[in-house]
């Protein structure tokens, strides 16, 4: 639903003042600040203000004026959509559904005030928060590797310039070279995402250079989608894909980014580019407000997706430890949903009804070869339960391949729309 | 004249259902010669067209008695204004185009058929296009038996029936809640979009009810294959089957 004219004059009037005098407001209607404007945090914002009418104060903020999406960032880097297409803004979150969107850093939470502090000074005061801020990195995960590395060894686990940047170390890569990738150990931002990532950077080698090799690794020794990536990797790029993993113990492994080395059990590799993805930890601000466990995530209710340290916190997506769900952009943008729901029916009255969740991961291995994964989930008192699940088999045709690819572009228009209107 | 002969043709038919199909099939061969030797569009086959029309009929109804589906029902498309048919729920896109002048003939409609999203972008035709320029002329060969009068157009077969799927008929009598399906749809929108576009996942915004209930119903029950639309409709009660397709059906695309 859409504002009309008059409502949108309303809102807008709304906004400026409460950007210029934010502790003066709050008598009239309740306020909601989310803090992330990814698919938890923006699917949110969209849903609480879409569905109330007006009669719920919506800020979001984020940092960024353009938001690129860390799914369809593989295909970036594989050469199937530029840069440009994964990129969104905040504009009809503001124009159409009346958001106060605040491009700022949060950088604190009084829990007893309810007010979130803004980098740039100001102060937001809520009656309900949303936390959707994603993930930040564990340092020390990957001795050697630290954030000031990440030029030389990036991780482009959070989209933007990093994609950028390792795309073009990907395609000025000498003559049979290698690229070797440290996925994370688990828990981690899209399970099936490193290894997308391993077969859209053979796909660009295997045409531009076709003799380079890609390391993988590994911390762990299995991972999501692993049949249809082996498959896929023998099929489509024969003996360019090594991974090396765990088989007895732990394996030791360390970086020096200085002279582009990954070291292994003691034995030193040189290798061309190296992409390090960290093991991780909840957005920093969860930490900030207090609600995040020794594991570093912020554990919830799975019915409202409230902390379960602050009744009036909810925290969506990546940040969140909530139970079967993956962490995954279809994931928070589900969770969203039922969050956007809880608030309305707290604040507002509006009914509410069972929470309901679920996600799908598609990937592409290689051109017009597509695979997917998929679940639905309810709350219990305890977790986020697993109901139902599929996953695409090993031996597919290949109509049924592509034909699950295209659906991957639709989804991402989907969710898209379902985000930012 | 020819027009003429193949009415004769369907009515005769009529009185031994046994050989309709293929009477059908004289009938429209009969009309093919007629309207390629018109539209000058030599080797045109309406008989092929009928088999290619079999991937348009699970939306439109085109025939006696047809009526609008997800679809609007195609008889007498030639000559019509776009986005025109009564009590059809046009998109936006199609309902422009129509104003700003856009008739379907032979040559629109076969633009159209090509690359429905480039002659009404945002159209809610879930159909990427039909690139050979042959089969469009052979599709058309064969709407056109159905632009004639009404009553010339051989009976065609229903886009889909509860009987098809062996649904009880009775569950399309169950009522739903339009503001429970407005939540149900959020599962939804992840994929669809709510302004019916396309884009690689089909629109299901503005459906008959009917059809809406039958399809998720088929997914319920196995007899439609997709892993996730199996894997949704699986856990939802025939209550929450209704409460989505009376939210979609009345949700409004328009901005």
């Amino acid at each position: 639903m859409k504002l009309n004219r008059r409502q949108l004059l309303a809102s807008a009037v709304t906004v400026s003042a409460a950007l210029s005098a934010p502790a003066v407001l709050g008598q009239g209607r309740p306020r909601v600040v989310v803090v992330g404007g990814g698919a938890g945090g923006a699917t949110a914002a969209r849903y609480i203000a879409k569905d109330s009418g007006g009669a719920i104060d919506v800020t979001l903020v984020d940092s960024s004026k353009a938001y690129y999406s860390c799914f369809f960032s593989n295909l970036y880097i594989g050469g199937f959509r530029d840069f440009d297409s994964i990129g969104h803004s905040y504009g009809a979150l503001a124009s159409d559904y009346g958001i106060n969107v605040v491009h700022d850093w949060a950088v604190g939470v009084d829990p007893d005030a309810r007010t979130v502090a803004l980098a740039g000074g100001g102060s937001l005061s809520y009656d309900r928060l949303v936390l959707s801020p994603g993930i930040d990195f564990k340092s020390g995960s990957v001795p050697g590797w630290d954030l000031s590395a990440q030029n030389q060894m990036p991780h482009a686990y959070k989209a933007g310039s990093q994609t950028q940047l390792l795309k073009a170390q990907v395609e000025a890569m000498p003559e049979g070279g290698v690229y070797c990738m440290v996925p994370p150990t688990n828990p981690f931002r899209c399970p099936p995402g490193p290894y997308e990532r391993i077969s859209m950077v053979a796909h660009v080698l295997k045409q531009k250079n076709p003799t380079a090799k890609i390391l993988i690794v590994d911390p762990k020794q299995k991972f999501s989608k692993q049949a249809l990536f082996e498959d896929g990797w023998k099929r489509h790029y024969p003996g360019m894909v090594e991974r090396i993993w765990p088989e007895f113990g732990d394996r030791q492994i360390e970086v020096r980014p200085d002279s582009m080395e990954v070291v292994v059990d003691g034995e030193a590799t040189k290798v061309d580019v190296c992409n390090v993805i960290p093991a991780q930890k909840a957005g920093r601000i969860a930490e900030v407000a207090g609600i995040t466990n020794e594991a570093g995530w912020a554990p919830v209710v799975p019915h409202t997706m409230q902390s379960r340290m602050d009744e009036n916190i909810h925290v969506l997506g990546d940040a969140s430890q909530q139970g079967d769900m993956p962490k995954s952009g279809f994931s928070a943008n589900s969770q969203a949903k039922v969050c956007a729901m809880a608030i309305r029916g707290a604040l507002s009255g509006s009914d509410v009804f069972p929470a309901r969740f679920s996600n799908t991961c598609w990937s592409l291995i290689e051109t017009d070869d597509g695979v997917k994964v998929g679940a639905t989930y309810k709350a219990t008192d305890e977790k986020i339960a697993k109901i139902d699940g599929f996953i695409s088999q090993v031996g597919e045709t290949a109509e049924l391949r592509k034909a699950t690819y295209e659906e991957s572009l639709g989804w991402y228009e989907g969710i898209s729309a379902d985000m930012f209107g | 004249m020819k027009h003429k002969r193949s009415r004769a043709t369907v009515k005769a038919e009529t009185r031994h259902p046994d050989r309709v199909r293929r009477g059908i099939l004289l009938a429209a061969s009969a009309l093919a010669l007629t309207v390629f030797t018109a539209a000058g569009a030599w080797g045109a086959d309406a008989k092929r067209g009928a088999e290619l029309y079999q991937q348009c009929k699970r939306c439109h109804q085109a025939g006696q008695g047809a009526g609008h589906r997800v679809g609007p029902h195609l008889n007498g498309i030639f000559g019509r204004r776009a986005g025109s048919a009564t009590d059809f729920t046009y998109s936006r896109a199609l309902r422009d185009a129509g104003a700003n002048g856009l008739v379907w003939d032979e040559r629109t409609l076969d633009a159209f058929l090509a690359s429905p999203a480039t002659v009404a972008p945002q159209t809610r035709m879930s159909f990427g296009g039909m690139p050979t320029a042959d089969d469009r002329a052979d599709l058309l060969a064969w709407l056109r038996t159905f632009s004639g009068s009404l009553a010339d157009a051989p009976a065609a077969q229903p886009t889909m029936t509860a009987a098809e799927f062996g649904l009880d008929p009775e569950i399309l009598r169950v009522p739903g809640n339009p503001q429970y399906g407005a939540y149900l749809a959020s599962e939804c929108t992840t994929c669809h979009r709510s302004d019916g576009v396309d884009a690689g996942i089909p629109s299901i915004t503005s459906w008959p009810v009917d059809d809406f209930v039958i399809t998720l119903q088929a997914y319920k029950n196995g007899k439609r294959v997709h892993p996730a639309m199996q894997m949704i409709a699986a856990r939802l009660s025939d209550e929450e089957i209704a409460s989505l397709a009376a939210y979609f059906r009345n949700l409004n695309n328009q901005p």
